[in-house]
């Protein structure tokens, strides 16, 4: 098979990745075992090519090939039918190029036209469905789930999306900015702008300093470190142990605060710029850093404790929203909820991250339900200390260094694929450029692309009263999906 | 049991006693301040300005499109631009919202809210809201979730979110309203009860923000209702939040 081989992270020339003809490239797809990380169509003069990017986790390399459809053929013979994996890939290339797999098992709108969509129905004695949404009673994003239960049983939970399509990829090719790649995903914003920054420094060509690079991953892992927090107080909320709830909520006010003294965000937005980072952390910030998180490794260490050996919170957590290791293969989950499932991915180390690679990564014992999904943020918070500790002490060796550096312009017929492993799994950024050294695509998948089934998948046969639970502990991003 | 007795005891107070004038670090940017004599009018900030917030002769910048990102401070060659960490930056109108040199923080945040007769009779004891994120990136719902945490604790002042429009007093809107949302918000709207509130948060609610352009939005809803008061930020700060609220249904 004709595959072009990269590493994260490498600029290649467009021209260089293969066009083989579709119904191999088919075949192989239908055949392999890799895992798809991207799959979309881009305009190619008059008609569309269709790139396919696949993982090799094992080994550290993406392979990437296309094919070129011509604009005459409007429909293909589906591959999801025989890989699974493709579900959500070929249903929004269907509804970004209007061109149909056939024989797609659950070919449905994915961000438009939701007046069309028609959900899955069951009929019986005792069936009833539950509509909840878009707007729901947190304060939260908006999207449309729908419940068939028996009783208070959930037999199937089908998930409608797309209310917040706002066109980021259209947007991101006319005005690229890194206060765009900010917002498009405001809870993962330090590891959406890395990747932006990432891509366009490999289409340009830029190399930035090490410190840059540092001070990037040190805001990656304190916004793990916050949003983990943040989520093991709101697993708390939702089965009403109010106690974690505002130890946690509080604790991660303290990450998030000193981030704001980096960066004056709390979230660290404006922080990551192409080219490097904007600010500095000096030997004086840098104690403060290991000083705040030593603290709160404390706190978060007593109150899990605490809240594990209640047997009230052990009840409600254990054998809740059970996915089992081999759905979450077949559904090709990713990322946080992957690994609680046993799959052991972390693209920061699959894809050899040159600061990670000296890191140690303890193993997880996955129970594959709601515990598993508290135990494994537990887990990643005490990891990520560690891991930004480590990296404040590179920083020490490279002090004289620039943070910023300036930036050329792109490079004519490039493709480039930066992925980074942001709280919630690998988040994957694509573009090209064309023949005048423009933008001419940028694709983004957020890994919750991928998990939203598995959602699906978790709360089938539970109670419906323990979806928020479940929900919580997946914590999708809605935005992340729908662009 | 004893562990989490043990842990309220050793958390001991968390709360911000007093919420109107609570510290914030001093890296936090606020309210610009402007120095229109240091200016050379080369263009750079306007032209490299992500929303478009900034325009010169004289400088102004425009705290509606402004999404606080410092861009234009650390472009500014001659610091004509430079961000105070003042969090009181919610107005009554647009035009309130505009920064120029002229407006020091004192005087911005005395004429930005004026509390309405009708607003203080009836909502001063108590306001409820529904927030509707319609195309927020989870940003501003994350700090409008934390203002009810045990720091900000929003609740103490009869200020809360609720989970239906029919409890609610007014909404909350985050995001720049997508064509896919705009039927839910109206609905939300038409299903809170007489008298009732809407206010803008953030600046993609206030002025579309870096989705201006998008051609997936449908901003209709803000013709057709009036909109009570704009709280800027990208997020919008839980202490910019609070007070925004506060000063709107209490006398300053």
């Amino acid at each position: 098979m004709n595959y072009y081989v990269v590493k994260n992270n490498q600029r290649i020339n467009l021209l260089d990745i293969p066009t083989i003809d579709f119904e191999i490239l088919r075949a192989h797809l239908v055949a392999t075992n890799l895992r798809v990380v991207a799959f979309f169509g881009a305009d190619w003069g008059s008609d569309v090519k269709l790139f396919v990017a696949l993982a090799d986790d094992e080994k550290g390399e993406i392979l990437l090939s296309s094919a070129l459809i011509n604009k005459s053929i409007k429909e293909y013979e589906s591959i999801t039918k025989d890989n699974h994996q493709y579900h959500m890939f070929e249903r929004e290339f269907y509804e970004q190029f209007g061109i149909k797999p056939l024989n797609h098992p659950w070919l449905k709108p994915v961000r438009k036209n939701q007046d069309d969509y028609e959900f899955f129905e069951m009929e019986g004695e005792e069936v009833h469905q539950v509509a909840v949404g878009p707007i729901h009673a947190g304060v939260i994003e908006p999207g449309h789930f729908r419940f068939m239960c028996q009783g208070e049983k959930v037999y199937n939970l089908e998930i409608m999306l797309g209310y917040q399509h706002r066109g980021c990829e259209d947007l991101l090719v006319k005005k690229p900015s890194n206060q765009l790649a900010e917002s498009i995903c405001g809870d993962s914003l330090i590891a959406y702008n890395m990747a932006y920054s990432q891509i366009m420094e490999q289409l340009s060509g830029t190399e930035i300093t090490t410190k840059a690079k540092l001070i990037r991953r040190i805001a990656l892992e304190m916004e793990r470190i916050a949003i983990h927090i943040g989520d093991m107080g709101a697993i708390c909320g939702d089965i009403a142990y109010l106690m974690g709830k505002e130890v946690y909520a509080v604790t991660r006010t303290l990450v998030i605060n000193t981030m704001l003294e980096i960066s004056g965000s709390r979230f660290g937005k404006g922080l990551i710029t192409v080219g490097g980072v904007n600010f500095d952390i000096d030997k004086k910030l840098s104690d403060k850093i290991i000083d705040v998180l030593s603290g709160v490794k404390k706190t978060v260490k007593q109150m899990t404790q605490a809240a594990l050996i209640s047997s009230t919170v052990r009840s409600r957590l254990e054998k809740t929203g059970v996915i089992s290791k081999e759905t979450a293969t077949e559904l090709a989950l990713v990322g946080m909820i992957a690994r609680s499932c046993g799959i052991e991915i972390d693209s920061r180390f699959d894809f050899c991250d040159e600061f990670y690679k000296d890191f140690e990564k303890k193993s997880f014992k996955a129970t594959n339900d709601a515990y598993s999904r508290f135990k494994i943020r537990y887990k990643e918070i005490k990891e990520s200390i560690s891991f930004v500790k480590k990296l404040i002490k590179k920083l020490d060796e490279v002090r004289d260094e620039n943070i910023i550096v300036s930036t050329k312009k792109l490079i004519p017929n490039s493709f480039a694929l930066s992925i980074v492993e942001g709280w919630r799994g690998e988040i994957i950024h694509i573009a090209t450029t064309n023949e005048q050294g423009e933008l001419s695509r940028y694709k983004i998948k957020d890994s919750s692309f991928n998990n939203w089934y598995g959602l699906s998948m978790a709360v089938r046969n539970n109670g419906i009263s323990d979806f928020p639970l479940c929900n919580k502990g997946f914590d999708l991003s809605y935005c992340g999906f729908d662009l | 049991m004893f562990d989490t007795l043990r842990m309220k005891l050793w958390q001991k107070k968390q709360y911000i006693p007093d919420i109107k004038n609570a510290p914030i670090r001093e890296q936090f940017r606020g309210l610009p301040i402007l120095n229109n004599s240091k200016c050379n009018s080369c263009n750079i900030c306007v032209n490299s300005c992500p929303t478009g917030a900034i325009s010169i002769n004289p400088l102004k910048i425009d705290m509606a499109k402004c999404t606080l990102c410092g861009k234009c401070k650390n472009l500014c060659e001659n610091n004509a631009i430079e961000y105070s960490n003042f969090y009181k930056l919610a107005a009554d109108s647009k035009e309130k919202l505009v920064v120029t040199q002229e407006i020091t923080s004192e005087e911005y945040y005395k004429r930005a809210i004026e509390v309405r007769k009708e607003i203080y009779s009836i909502f001063n004891r108590s306001i409820k809201f529904r927030q509707v994120s319609a195309g927020g990136c989870n940003g501003c719902e994350m700090e409008l979730n934390a203002v009810s945490n045990a720091n900000f604790d929003m609740g103490r002042f009869g200020i809360e979110f609720v989970a239906s429009p029919r409890h609610a007093d007014g909404i909350v809107i985050t995001g720049p309203i997508t064509k896919n949302m705009a039927y839910a918000l109206e609905d939300c709207y038409k299903s809170t009860p007489d008298p009732k509130v809407v206010i803008l948060c953030g600046a993609c609610a206030i002025s579309g923000g870096v989705f201006q352009e998008s051609l997936e939005l449908n901003r209709e809803f803000l013709d057709k209702y009036k909109i009570d008061l704009y709280i800027p930020g990208c997020p919008v700060h839980p202490l910019t939040f609070i007070n925004a609220i506060l000063d709107f249904i209490r006398k300053k």
